[in-house]
């Protein structure tokens, strides 16, 4: 991609983020949303947000990593108990990339002894 | 000290705990963007243009697969949509200023800013017309804490170690971000079916996976919160 185009890319970007940002602040008044589309709308972050997090935990270089072998997927479990239990965004943040560093460090010697 | 002053001032202090895991945040995007290839400048002005790090880490992954324009552009959109449930809620409490104000604000509207001030928000009566300096105040310490650790990450670069996984850091906090949103049990299962589409289509191209997911996680939400709400 030549500089103009990743400039322009930025712009399309921003102008899309500050546009959902923007959109009921600026219409507050002018519409009323109808119920449906309001009850859609509460829905868009949870299923979104699982929706980037999910292959991320369960996907390494584009290929499904069986659960024994995925230390990003056992931290991730623990960083969202730690995430449900503490409502905390740093503990479950520093939480999980502590995990990871332990599973990641252990994974070895785990299937050594597994043999 | 003025209302306006005091509402500020106390924005900014509530988003002190929030920046001390923002920080590290900028920076990572800052050396992964320079690693993907991004001119410094570019990787700077996105945190300044964008101000959304979650996409912007998304972004900064396709620049670095040579993905097309439109397909940036569209995946921000996406990942980008839970911005009109936040400003869909918080209108309510922005409606009287004038429109400089909205798009000011409107740009400052973060996930951080957004879940400190509708606390505020809902928490206190309205006692007074300068609660909107609460949202400014806390969305401005993000803001300079954001484009400041982007600057760390840039000039620092490349030179972290792949090993230390701190691209980890970003599922990390979208899982922060989801406890924060899963309030009710229609949000669980709205989650859940979203996260399940999205590693059965994790194969397709251009993120239609992220779409179709999207759109069967809120579908779902939405229909099960309106059975629950039938119900006697």
């Amino acid at each position: 991609m030549s500089a103009a185009e990743v400039w322009l890319t930025l712009a399309g970007m921003g102008l899309v983020t500050v546009l959902l940002r923007l959109s009921f602040i600026a219409l507050w008044g002018r519409i009323t949303l109808p119920e449906v589309v309001r009850d859609a709308l509460r829905y868009v972050p949870p299923a979104v947000l699982a929706a980037i997090i999910a292959p991320a935990l369960l996907f390494h270089d584009g290929q499904l990593v069986p659960a024994s072998g995925q230390p990003r997927l056992w931290a991730g479990v623990l960083a969202a108990l730690i995430a449900w239990r503490t409502r905390n965004a740093l503990a479950t943040i520093v939480g999980g990339m502590v995990a990871l560093f332990a599973f990641e460090w252990l994974a070895p010697m785990l299937r050594a002894w597994l043999g | 000290m003025t209302t306006r002053a005091r509402e500020f001032g106390d924005g900014v202090r509530a988003q002190l705990p929030i920046l001390v895991g923002v920080a590290p945040f900028g920076a990572i995007y800052g050396a992964l963007a320079t690693g993907a290839g991004l001119a410094p400048d570019a990787a700077q002005a996105m945190s300044a243009i964008v101000f959304a790090g979650s996409s912007q880490f998304v972004a900064t992954s396709l620049f670095a697969a040579a993905a097309p324009w439109p397909v940036i552009i569209a995946t921000t959109l996406i990942i980008n949509l839970r911005h009109l449930w936040y400003s869909a809620s918080i209108a309510p409490y922005l409606a009287h200023l004038p429109a400089r104000w909205k798009l000011g604000l409107a740009y400052l509207l973060t996930d951080e800013a957004y879940i400190v001030s509708m606390q505020r928000y809902a928490a206190a009566p309205p006692a007074h017309d300068h609660r909107h300096w609460y949202l400014a105040g806390s969305g401005l310490a993000l803001w300079l804490t954001w484009q400041l650790a982007t600057a760390v990450g840039v000039f620092v670069g490349a030179q972290v170690p792949a090993a230390w996984n701190l691209d980890f850091a970003l599922p990390l906090t979208f899982i922060a971000l989801l406890a924060t949103a899963l309030q009710d049990r229609p949000a669980l299962l709205a989650a859940g079916i979203a996260g399940l589409v999205a590693v059965l289509t994790a194969g397709l191209p251009y993120q239609l996976g992220l779409v179709f997911a999207a759109i069967a996680g809120i579908s779902v939400g939405a229909v099960a919160r309106r059975t629950l709400a039938r119900q006697p």
